[in-house]
């Protein structure tokens, strides 16, 4: 972390966001315990309701936002944080592709409301659950459900001396490479999502012997479609292969078309 | 506390409301709004506009192993707390006991949950109340050695989940039926030394708490927890109250039921015929003392605890006795562990109804699901600690208003924050819940 120049006037202003979400992502930055009092030394938390009563107003230098849009509410309210925001990022599976509750976006919401509240006319909410970026414009995104807490300080980092932010869009696989896993799908036949899901978390699942299950969303470009034949020949069939693409990053777009071309 | 506490007629008439449009320090979103007449408390709602996110909906379809990472998804801070109630209630519909070293390695993951989520709270949302300061932040400034042995003793728990869990948010290597891959003693031995010295600092934290300006609040509660034959309960064990409930896990929806409430995206539970209760360490410990590790309750004695304890202010050294109990249970685990020969059971679907209950940082989470013999979920019921503890939460402050009226406007609505900290509330998990107003009614 770069040392502090000056006390007070001149430090950046950071805000924390939180729309329909787990909190896990904003709590990656609480989960810093060793960067936590540097960071706060090197910027002003400004904004961040999670972890403080003092709210300070903007505008903000960087505003961190956790969460997608559901609520008619929460539609406008992004467009609030954009225009007070000099960048805007957005952190998580949730803002980046709508999250775990996007998988409405698949079916009737009616009928969603009516399972879980016996009284539906009280709930407020959106037919579909969307990220950030289909609502206002996004400077850089963090994927993964979480975040990885480093690749969050790279950012703050890289936000704080004007340089890019040194995130790579590979795939899973050169992280596994780099970490001398043997490969899960290839080895032991395991059905892994690794080719098709960006880097980031540092290829956990591999390395406790399990498939990756793509919570870090699409990579650039991705085969999805060959992956799935090497998955139909470890004998996942259709209707599995739906939900293994329906999971944090289901409304991702190459993940939401692959789903829907298993789907009968 | 007590002098002022009857304030003379017209002086605390001015308060017309008090309101917390965003409460701070909480997971999720919420608020409360306290409407007040002549001094006297007429209404108290703690809003929940965290917008609702269907778990229960879209778990139906999904197959059985995959409740365990989708509804950790409910909660960034207690994920734990979700896989394990899922784990046993599919564990419950299969017929399938997890015991031995396995069943440690659950204990131990959860010990990881309890010590981060339980420092989290008391370190760096709940005391800065006590101490006046809006953020632990501005109170590290003068409390530079608290802050950071609190962080060090958060971290000391975090690496517990990460090592067994593979990251801190959302491991990923708990299924049902056991583990994806268990770990060797080498990969569990660099956690001992530090969790010797978290012991040391577990118990400064108490010392710490136990120092603090309390106010005086005690409420004729019913706690609700688990209850083991021989342990201070995670996963397992009877749930009883104080006031004679004692059921298995199984018969929860003949006993609880829960409402709707129109200024709240989560539901409100209560026991059938009874009313409202009270989950979390408070409750927990009150019923389970004797249950506490020996250094546990001299902790617990020499800072000034009984057995039970009915002041839900003093939950925050509940909570370091707590966070104390799970270093010297992980510890106890490691000291002993072996690794299993397999690290999962084989599991067959078969279709059925099943009942999971753990202990969440926050208090008990309750699960149900109905699977057909495919494994497919049909019905998906999560009750969380949050949701349980709302009617209570309000009622505290029913009670907490008037009495504290003297304090004037802003401290009071401070307070009323603080009430409602006390019980470290998540509303990420209650809309699977909060902003405070107070508000005067013209007389």
């Amino acid at each position: 972390m770069a040392p502090t120049k000056a006390k007070t006037a001149s430090k950046p202003r950071l805000a924390v966001w939180k729309f329909a979400s787990c909190d896990g992502c904003q709590l990656s930055l609480l989960d810093c315990e060793d960067e936590l009092l540097a960071v706060a030394g090197a910027i002003e938390i400004a904004n961040f309701p999670e972890a403080s009563r003092a709210v300070a107003k903007g505008p903000y230098d960087v505003s961190l936002v956790e969460g997608s849009i559901t609520t008619p509410h929460d539609a406008e309210r992004i467009q609030m944080v954009r225009k007070q925001s000099r960048y805007l990022v957005t952190i998580g599976a949730c803002a980046t592709a709508g999250g775990i509750q996007a998988l409405r976006n698949f079916a009737d919401v009616k009928e969603f409301t009516s399972i879980v509240y016996a009284t539906p006319q009280y709930i407020q909410t959106l037919k579909k659950s969307t990220p950030i970026t289909d609502h206002v414009f996004v400077d850089f995104e963090l994927r993964g459900c979480p975040i990885n807490k480093h690749q969050l300080v790279e950012l703050v980092s890289a936000l704080l001396n004007s340089r890019k932010p040194n995130v790579p869009t590979y795939s899973a696989c050169i992280e596994c490479k780099r970490r001398g896993t043997v490969c899960v799908m290839v080895a032991q036949g395991t059905p892994c999502l690794g080719p098709v899901t960006q880097a980031g978390c540092g290829a956990i699942c591999p390395s406790y012997h399990r498939g990756c299950y793509g919570c870090y969303g699409p990579k650039e470009s991705p085969n999805t479609a060959a992956l799935s034949v090497g998955w139909s020949r470890l004998g996942v069939r259709g209707d599995d292969l739906v939900r293994v693409y329906r999971t944090y990053n289901a409304y991702a777009d190459a993940f939401r078309r692959e789903s829907e071309a298993h789907e009968k | 506390m007590k002098s002022k506490s009857r304030a003379p007629r017209g002086g605390a008439a001015k308060l017309k409301a008090i309101k917390v449009g965003f409460l701070a320090r909480v997971e999720g979103e919420g608020g409360l709004h306290v409407k007040l007449r002549d001094g006297k408390v007429t209404d108290v709602k703690v809003n929940i506009f965290e917008p609702p996110r269907f778990f229960e909906a879209f778990l139906r379809g999904r197959r059985f192993t995959e409740a365990p990472d989708i509804t950790a998804r409910i909660c960034g801070i207690c994920p734990i707390a979700y896989q394990m109630s899922s784990i046993h209630a599919m564990e419950d519909i299969l017929g399938v006991k997890v015991t031995g070293q396995l069943r440690e390695l659950r204990r131990l993951i959860y010990c990881g949950e309890w010590i981060e989520s339980h420092v989290l709270h008391l370190a760096m949302l709940h005391a800065p109340d006590f101490l006046g300061y809006e953020d632990a932040i501005r109170m590290a400034k003068d409390h530079p050695d608290l802050v950071k042995l609190a962080l060090r003793l958060k971290k000391a728990g975090n690496e517990i989940v990460r090592i067994l869990g593979g990251r801190e948010i959302h491991p990923v290597n708990v299924r049902v039926g056991g583990f994806y891959r268990v770990p060797s003693k080498a990969e569990l031995q660099p956690l001992e030394e530090e969790l010797k010295w978290a012991r040391d600092a577990a118990q400064q934290v108490v010392q710490f708490t136990a120092s603090l300006p309390m106010p005086e609040f005690e409420q004729d509660y019913e706690f609700v927890a688990l209850r083991h034959p021989d342990e201070y309960p995670f996963n397992e064990g009877r749930l009883v109250s104080n006031k004679g409930l004692d059921i298995a896990v199984r018969e929860f929806d003949e006993h609880f039921e829960e409402e709707h409430v129109a200024h709240s995206n989560a539901l409100h539970s209560r026991i059938k015929r009874r009313g409202n209760y009270f989950v979390g360490p408070n409750a927990r410990y009150s019923l389970n003392f004797d249950r506490l590790s020996p250094i546990a309750q001299e902790a617990a004695k020499a800072a000034g605890l009984g057995p039970v304890c009915r002041n839900p202010f003093q939950s925050i050294v509940v909570r370091a006795v707590e966070t104390l109990y799970a270093v010297d249970e992980a510890l106890r685990i490691i000291g002993q562990y072996e690794p299993p020969d397999r690290p999962c059971v084989d599991l067959e679907p078969r279709t059925g109804t099943g009942y999971g209950c753990s202990e969440a940082p926050r208090g008990i989470l309750v699960h149900r699901y109905r699977i057909d013999n495919q494994g497919v979920i049909l019905d998906a019921k999560i009750i969380p600690p949050t949701s349980q503890n709302l009617r209570t939460m309000e009622q505290d402050l029913w009670h907490f208003v008037p009495q504290n009226i003297h304090l004037g406007p802003e401290k009071l609505t401070w307070q009323c924050e603080q009430a409602l900290r006390n019980y470290d509330p998540c509303i990420s998990c209650a809309t699977h819940f909060l902003k405070l107003t107070i508000e005067e009614e013209s007389s």
